[in-house]
């Protein structure tokens, strides 16, 4: 067990610099329970329930007639047979498919078939959900504190300025690890060389700054060649256009788990770095990782684009685009969680690239903290 | 929720005690493995019962945490004395500061959902015990709430100041002596379709509430309520059982329960809650001597007045007409029932 020091989430801003309790990095992190999840698409969530875990809780997710996205523990009360498997009954009911025991929403029983009474201790948990930005969210820690204005700010997802698309990747590791490739892009050169990747990502200087629960890393890359990705990119706005550019790449994370990077180019010297971003082309790069197990995540991701709405195929193939590198990605973490897995004795060493990562993982550590849960993993 | 009702037994030790009526303590435990207690959970204690046999036995008993502080770090439980309940509260009035004894973590058998439209908590008497940190929570959430507290006397209710200066108009007291009777039919009548309510008192009040319930066709899911079994319709008295097929016969004394009395007898009994919620004890009746005082919620109310099984757990045999408050002891033989079990 460590000792940590007990931080209040909600004077996080306030406090004290506080100095990390042991001079090792923990190599990958718990979850903090009180906070929001993605726990699927929205179009995932049907009348057929559906099983997914989220922070090593087995989740069973359906839809009530209504329409209202509903989320229950995935075990019954009485033999824990998985509700998933179950079906959906009329207005916000899904039944055991075991001995038909019935509960509502709020994971109450309202009918046992066998008996003429309803036990008063029949319940299964059931977790507060929200439905915002094409994402089904869950809340597994103590439901009173599960106050909607918590859930990251992800609006390209919905505001009608953006269109795009995503997916889920199923990865094997620590949400933690995705959380340190997202907040440290200069892995981009090496790992995706033919796509992204180009060498002045390391080359170039980068500002981290930190507020509440929020970090943020910039970069600018100047007057620089357009790597193949961003030359589609741009050549779909300003078709032929083979100049030099000005890309940015700005990080938000927003605690625990999701971030949002604006990412674009624009034709160099046309004022992108003072505001002027008309010349060129703008992404979001939306990300929220739900853990489901100390050693596996959920991956959610979309590209957003503000440019060139109309076209369904520039969606497609920016979504398929982005899907191929990413999936570069999922080999490194899988790759780096099994050696972390296999070297237990060894430490991290952070470089001067973490800090991005290194203040994720602060204020993750802090959240932890709060909750009593800061603990290594053995 | 059985996945979170494992029990973890550990040690407690007593950091405070007082009287907060003559009749109810309010004991305050430091566990050794702290956990946060969520509105209407409990605690079940282990108590060595020296006074109610000449052979020291180990009583197991369920007690709500009136409050949980420090993440769980101080849990306080409020113990009712009733001479003849099951016994474990006069060891439990004899705790002092510095004892120890065995508790489990606490324990949700009656969660408190959060985002109702509107809630109302009724209590009657030491039931306010469950009750009284739901309405803190909902307080605290500024949710639509009532709190309705029934008592005989305000001498006799616990906590009804503190109740009184933290919900101010939201709480609603009833107290007999005073002439502010409970009207069940009433509270329930002006209830809001989509009005959840948490009720924990006398089975009496709550067989009432779950009638009108029925009555008014409320939604059956709305309306919550825990019971450990230890509240009837008459005064726990003493009666014997007998057994033909095994040749048991025993006497059940008023602090004692049929199951325990059996099972001391050397019947093997099957069973699993012990407080009427699960009918896996339920034995057939083949012929009684009495009334049968059935404390259970298993049973519907026509497969209790048909009176063929009961719950041997916490359901009773008394004398006709020895309904609670009445006189007791009128010199007649022992209730008795005979039974066939599984």
């Amino acid at each position: 067990m460590s000792i940590a020091p007990v931080v209040d989430s909600t004077a996080v801003k306030s406090a004290p610099r506080t100095s990390n309790a042991s001079s090792t990095t923990n190599k990958v992190l718990g979850y903090p329970l009180n906070a929001w999840y993605v726990a699927a698409w929205d179009y995932e969530v049907t009348r057929k329930p559906m099983s997914r875990r989220i922070a090593d809780r087995p989740l069973a997710l359906y839809r009530a007639e209504d329409g209202r996205a509903v989320a229950l523990a995935d075990a019954c009360w009485h033999r824990l047979a998985p509700l998933s498997l179950g079906k959906t009954l009329a207005g916000d009911q899904i039944q055991c498919p075991y001995h038909g025991i019935i509960y509502n929403s709020a994971g109450r029983c309202v009918s046992m078939p066998a008996q003429e009474t309803i036990n008063p201790s029949a319940t299964v948990p059931s977790f507060p959900v929200v439905e915002r930005y094409r994402y089904v969210w869950v809340w597994l820690g103590d439901a009173t504190k599960a106050d909607p204005e918590l859930i990251p700010d992800m609006r390209q997802m919905t505001d009608p300025a953006w269109a795009g698309d995503g997916l889920t990747i199923p990865v094997n590791c620590n949400f933690q690890l995705v959380l340190d490739n997202l907040m440290d892009l200069t892995h981009e050169e090496f790992v995706h060389g033919s796509s992204i990747g180009q060498e002045e990502l390391s080359e170039s200087d980068f500002v981290v700054t930190h507020e509440g629960n929020t970090v943020t890393v910039t970069r600018w890359m100047l007057d620089i060649d357009a790597p193949p990705f961003w030359r589609k990119n741009i050549q779909d706005k300003f078709p032929g256009y083979e100049g030099k550019v000005d890309r940015w790449q700005i990080i938000h994370f927003e605690s625990p788990s999701t971030i949002c990077i604006d990412v674009g180019v624009a034709k160099a010297g046309t004022g992108a770095p003072g505001g002027d971003r008309s010349q060129g082309v703008n992404g979001y790069v939306m990300n929220t990782i739900s853990p489901e197990t100390a050693k596996t995540c959920h991956y959610f991701w979309a590209f957003m684009r503000n440019y060139r709405l109309e076209s369904q195929l520039i969606t497609t193939q920016l979504r398929d685009r982005v899907s191929r590198v990413f999936k570069e990605d999922e080999d490194m973490l899988e790759a780096q969680q099994a050696a972390i897995d296999a070297n237990p004795d060894y430490e991290f060493y952070n470089l001067n690239i973490d800090a991005g990562g290194m203040w994720v993982r602060r204020l993750i550590e802090r959240q932890l903290a709060a909750e009593g849960r800061l603990v290594p993993f053995a | 929720m059985a996945a979170t009702n494992i029990e973890v037994w550990q040690q407690a030790t007593v950091v405070e005690t007082a009287a907060v009526t003559e009749q109810i303590q309010r004991i305050v435990l430091r566990p050794d493995l702290p956990r946060r207690a969520d509105p209407g959970s409990h605690i079940d204690v282990k108590l060595l019962n020296g006074a109610a046999s000449l052979q020291d036995e180990v009583l197991k008993r369920s007690y709500s945490v009136v409050e949980s502080a420090d993440d769980g770090a101080r849990l306080t439980i409020s113990v009712f004395r009733a001479p003849s309940s099951r016994g474990g509260s006069l060891a439990m009035h004899a705790l002092r500061v510095g004892d120890t004894l065995q508790i489990t973590q606490p324990l949700q058998n009656f969660p408190l959902r959060i985002g109702a439209p509107r809630y109302l908590l009724l209590a009657g008497g030491i039931g306010i015990t469950a009750i009284a940190a739901m309405a803190r929570v909902l307080r605290e959430l500024h949710a639509d709430y009532t709190l309705v507290y029934a008592g005989r006397s305000r001498a006799d209710m616990a906590y009804l100041n503190e109740l009184q200066e933290l919900h101010g108009d939201r709480l609603v007291a009833h107290i007999n002596d005073e002439g502010t009777n409970l009207e069940v039919a009433s509270v329930v009548g002006a209830l809001a379709p989509d009005t959840e309510l948490y009720m924990c008192g006398p089975i009496r009040l709550m067989d009432s509430v779950r009638r009108n319930w029925l009555e008014r066709r409320l939604n059956p899911a709305n309306l919550r309520f825990e019971t450990f079994g230890n509240s009837g319709w008459y005064a726990p008295q003493e009666f014997t059982v007998r057994i033909p097929r095994l040749g048991i016969e025993a006497t059940v004394g008023p602090d004692r329960s049929m199951l325990e009395a059996l099972e001391d007898a050397g019947a093997d009994m099957m069973f699993d809650c012990r407080k009427g919620e699960c009918g896996l004890c339920e034995v057939r009746v083949l012929r009684l001597d009495g009334a049968i005082d059935h404390r259970d919620v298993f049973y519907s109310e026509r497969q209790q007045k048909a009176a063929e099984k009961i719950c041997c757990c916490v359901s009773r045999v008394a004398s006709v007409g020895g309904e609670a408050g009445a006189a007791q002891g009128s010199g007649q033989g022992l209730p008795s029932i005979v039974i066939e079990v599984p």
